[in-house]
C-alpha cells in the first residue's frame, strides 16, 4: 500500500471509522464481548491505524463502506451469521411438503425448492419417461401442485428460493397460491434462482427452453413485474456457479458473472428502469472450490469491482444498489466418489473459504452428493458442518479476518486484475450477450476444463483417492448410503392426476389465456410474465406455458463449440 | 489393438434424457478424437429414437452415453430399441455416475462397460477402442 498521510485523508479515516463504529453498534444483535480460549478479547475488526492506513480507504474500506472489499455490511457475520440454505426437492409435491414441514418444525426460516429435471427442460410430467421423474427434484407442473407442496407453509412469512428459470412458472404458481389463500403479494419474499439464462447457455445447459433473445426479453419483463408487484422478491440471481462447475477457473467464473450482471443491468437501463430500484434486487450465486485463498480473494475482488461498476457503468447512487450480495455453494466438482467420507473434509474447507470470503448464505454439499440427491444422514452432517464452523470454530467472531494478510491482499489485487482482463475480453466481443451468442465464453470455459483434466490426468493436480493415496480394490461406494428412487406408484398416480386435471379443467379459459400469452410474446408493450401469472391461475400448466412461448420466441439451441 | 490399417473407429458421444451437464462428455469427446477416432458429438437431451437413428446413419461402432443425473435409468429402453432397429453390433459404453445398485441393471440390458468417476484418460481410450474393435469385428464377420 502506498504511503499517504495528508491531513485530509486522516480526517477521512477518522470519519469513516466513527461511522463504521456507529453502524456496527446499530447492527449487531448481541452486546456480548468475546474472548478466545486463552482469555484474549476478540475485537470485531482488526485493521490499520490512521497513521498506517495508507490507501486503506480506497482499496479496502471499513466493512459496509465502499469499495466493500471487507464486506458489504458493517457487522457482517459477527452481527448476524450467514443463512443456511440447503437445497431440497425430490418426488411428488406431497413428498416435498412432508420434508419441508419437518424443516420448518426444526426452525428453518428460509426454504428452497428444486424442481425435477423435467421441469427444467420445460416438460409436464405426462410427457416424460417415468423413471426420470422426481429423481433430482420435485415434479411441479401446476398451481395446484404448488399449493400441495406448500400446504401448511406460511408463504407470507417464509423466504423461498426456487430454481425457476425463464419463464418463471414456479413463482407464478406461488403467486396463484397466494391469491387462493388471500396472502398479499407484498408479503411474498425469496429469490428466483436460475433466472440468469446466460449462465445456462454457457455452462450447465439445463434450461434451454427458449431462444437467447426470448429469454432476454422475458427476464426484463420478470424484473419489471417483480419490482412493481412483488417488492420483496429478488427476480435475478446472477450465477457463477454453473460456469465454475463446467470448468471455468475461479477468476473466469467471477469475470463472466460480473459481465453478465453488467449485461442485465444495461438491459434494465434500456427498458428505462432506475438502477437504484433494480440493483438492490440483483443477487449473486457462486461456487466455492477447495482453493481456499484463491476463493477468498475472488470474493473480495468481486465486491470491489461490483461497487465500481454499479456506479460508473450503471449509474447507481445508493449503497444498497452497490452491495455485492451472494450465496455460496461448496463445489460438487471437487468431491470424489472414491473414499466418499473424505468429502466431509473437502466441504468444510470450501465452506471456510466462502465464510471468510464474506458470503450471505451458504449451501454445504452432502458427501453423497457425488452420486445421489442427499440422503438424510449425509444432509445432517452437511448442516452440522456449518454449525460447527459457526459455533465452535469462531468463524463469525471477526469481520474479514484475512484482511491485511500480505498474501491475501496481494492475491485479491491480482485476482482483480485477472477478472478485469476477462471482462475486457467480453466487452471487446460486444458484451456478455454477444460473447455467449458467438461461443467465445463457451470456448474459454471448455479450454479451462480440458486444462484442469489434463493436470489431473498427469498427476500435477493431486486429488486424494483419485490419483494419489488410493486404496486398492474398492470402488468407494461401500460407505455410501443406498440410492433411493421415488416410489413408482406415487409418481404414477401423480402423472395420472395431471392427465385428469387437464381433462377436467375449463378448457375455454385455458385456450383464451394461452392466446393472450401468445399475443404478449409478440407485442413489445405487454409484459409476458404477467400473462404467465394469469394463465397459470386458470389451470395452464408449466409445459403448456413453455411450449407456447417456445413457438413464439424460438427454442434455445445449444451451441456446440469444438 | 492395431488400427493403422483400417478406417478410424466411429464413436457417437451423446447424452439422453433430461440432464444438460456436458463437461464430461466434451472432455471424453476430445480424448477420443485426440486418440484418432472419429467422434460424432451431439447436444444433450437426445431422445432415444434420435440416438438409434444417429447410430445407424453415422455407422458408429460405439455409442458413449454420459449420464451425470439419473438418465441412465432409461438406457435399458435404449438397448431394446437398438436391437429392434437391427443395430446388434454397436457397443454401448456408459460414463458418469451410476450407483452400485443400478450397475447390474445396465450390464444385463447389454451395456458393454460403465466407466465411473476417476477413470483415467488411458483407460477410457483403451476401453472404447476395445469395444469399437469388437463391434467392427462382429460386423465384418457378419458380412463374410
Amino acid at each position: 500500500m502506498g504511503q499517504r498521510t495528508n491531513p485530509e485523508s486522516t480526517d477521512l479515516y477518522d470519519q469513516s471509522r466513527t461511522q463504521w463504529e456507529k453502524e456496527y453498534d446499530r447492527d449487531r444483535q448481541s452486546g456480548d464481548t468475546l474472548q478466545n480460549r486463552s482469555g484474549i478479547p476478540i475485537q470485531p475488526l482488526y485493521g490499520p491505524t490512521r497513521e498506517t492506513a495508507g490507501s486503506y480507504l480506497d482499496t479496502l474500506g471499513f466493512p459496509g463502506q465502499e469499495p466493500y472489499t471487507r464486506g458489504i455490511y458493517p457487522s457482517m457475520h459477527r452481527g448476524k451469521s450467514w443463512s443456511q440454505r440447503q437445497l431440497i426437492g425430490q418426488g411428488t409435491p406431497d413428498e416435498y411438503n412432508e420434508r419441508v414441514l419437518k424443516l420448518i418444525d426444526a426452525g428453518t426460516t428460509a426454504i428452497s425448492l428444486i424442481p425435477c429435471n423435467s421441469v427444467y427442460r420445460g416438460n409436464d410430467c405426462d410427457d416424460v419417461p417415468q423413471p426420470l421423474l422426481g429423481t433430482c427434484g420435485t415434479v411441479i407442473n401446476t398451481a395446484e401442485h404448488m399449493d400441495s407442496a406448500l400446504d401448511g407453509v406460511d408463504i407470507g412469512s417464509i423466504s423461498t428460493a426456487m430454481n425457476d428459470p425463464s419463464p418463471f412458472t414456479l413463482l407464478s404458481f406461488v403467486l396463484n397460491t397466494a391469491d387462493r389463500r388471500g396472502v398479499s403479494w407484498q408479503q411474498i419474499s425469496g429469490t428466483s434462482n436460475q433466472s440468469d439464462y446466460l449462465s445456462h447457455y454457457v455452462a450447465n445447459h439445463m434450461f434451454f427452453r427458449l431462444s437467447l433473445a426470448g429469454a432476454r426479453r422475458i427476464l426484463v419483463d420478470h424484473i419489471t413485474f417483480c419490482l412493481d408487484q412483488v417488492p420483496h422478491w429478488n427476480p435475478l440471481s446472477v450465477v457463477g456457479q454453473h460456469m465454475q462447475q463446467a470448468g471455468a477457473t475461479p477468476a473466469e467464473a467471477m469475470g463472466f458473472t460480473l459481465s453478465s450482471a453488467l449485461q442485465y443491468g444495461r438491459d434494465c437501463l434500456n427498458r428505462g428502469m432506475d438502477p437504484d430500484d433494480f440493483l438492490p434486487r440483483f443477487t449473486f450465486f457462486f461456487d466455492i472450490s477447495l482453493s481456499l485463498f484463491e476463493e477468498v480473494a475472488k470474493f473480495r475482488a468481486g465486491r470491489r469491482i461490483w461497487a465500481r461498476l454499479t456506479q460508473n457503468e450503471l449509474g447507481a447512487t445508493t449503497s444498497r444498489a452497490r452491495r455485492f450480495k451472494f450465496h455460496g455453494q461448496t463445489s460438487g466438482a471437487d468431491l470424489t466418489l472414491q473414499q466418499p467420507l473424505n468429502n466431509i473434509a473437502r466441504v468444510s474447507t470450501q465452506a471456510i473459504a466462502g465464510i471468510l470470503g464474506g458470503l450471505q448464505s451458504l449451501h454445504t454439499d452432502s458427501y453423497d452428493e457425488v452420486i445421489n440427491v442427499p440422503n438424510e444422514h449425509p444432509a445432517r452432517i452437511a448442516v452440522a458442518t456449518q454449525n460447527i464452523l459457526r459455533e465452535e470454530a469462531g468463524l463469525c467472531d471477526v469481520i474479514d479476518p484475512l484482511g491485511g494478510s500480505w498474501y491475501v491482499e496481494e492475491l485479491t489485487d491480482q485476482m482483480e486484475t485477472k477478472i478485469l482482463d476477462i471482462m475486457d475480453v467480453v466487452e471487446n466481443e460486444g458484451g456478455m450477450f454477444r460473447a455467449v451468442e458467438s461461443g467465445l465464453v463457451q470456448r474459454m470455459i471448455g479450454e479451462s476444463a480440458l486444462n484442469w483434466q489434463s493436470r489431473v490426468d498427469s498427476g500435477k493436480q493431486k486429488i486424494v483417492g483419485v490419483n494419489c493415496y488410493r486404496i486398492p480394490k474398492t470402488d468407494g461406494q461401500e460407505t455410501m448410503p443406498p440410492t433411493v428412487r421415488p416410489a413408482t406408484e406415487k409418481m404414477g398416480a401423480h402423472v395420472e392426476q395431471l392427465r385428469r386435471f387437464k381433462r377436467e379443467r375449463n378448457q375455454t379459459e385455458v385456450d383464451h389465456n394461452l392466446t393472450k400469452l401468445r399475443r404478449a410474446a409478440n407485442s413489445k408493450d405487454d409484459n409476458v410474465f404477467s400473462r404467465v401469472v394469469e394463465a397459470t391461475a386458470s389451470g395452464v400448466t408449466h409445459g403448456e406455458v413453455v411450449s407456447c412461448l417456445r413457438e413464439e420466441l424460438g427454442f434455445g439451441h445449444p451451441l456446440i463449440v469444438e | 489393438m492395431n488400427v493403422d490399417n483400417q478406417t478410424p473407429y466411429r464413436i457417437l458421444v451423446t447424452k439422453i434424457g433430461l440432464d444438460g451437464h456436458d463437461r464430461g462428455s466434451r472432455i471424453v469427446a476430445a480424448y477420443l478424437r485426440d486418440a484418432g477416432m472419429e467422434v460424432i458429438y451431439t447436444a444433450p437431451w437426445q431422445s432415444l429414437d434420435d440416438v438409434v437413428r444417429l447410430a445407424g446413419d453415422e455407422d458408429v461402432d460405439v455409442i458413449g452415453i454420459s449420464s451425470l443425473s439419473t438418465d441412465h435409468l432409461i438406457i435399458p429402453d435404449l438397448m431394446s430399441r437398438l436391437v429392434a432397429a437391427g443395430l446388434l453390433n454397436v457397443r454401448v459404453v456408459v460414463g458418469g455416475i451410476v450407483p452400485n445398485e443400478e450397475l447390474s441393471m445396465l450390464l444385463e440390458s447389454g451395456v458393454s462397460a460403465i466407466l465411473g468417476p476417476g477413470t483415467d484418460r488411458a483407460t477410457i481410450v483403451e476401453q472404447v477402442r476395445h469395444y469399437a474393435a469388437a463391434a467392427r469385428h462382429d460386423r465384418e464377420t457378419e458380412f463374410t
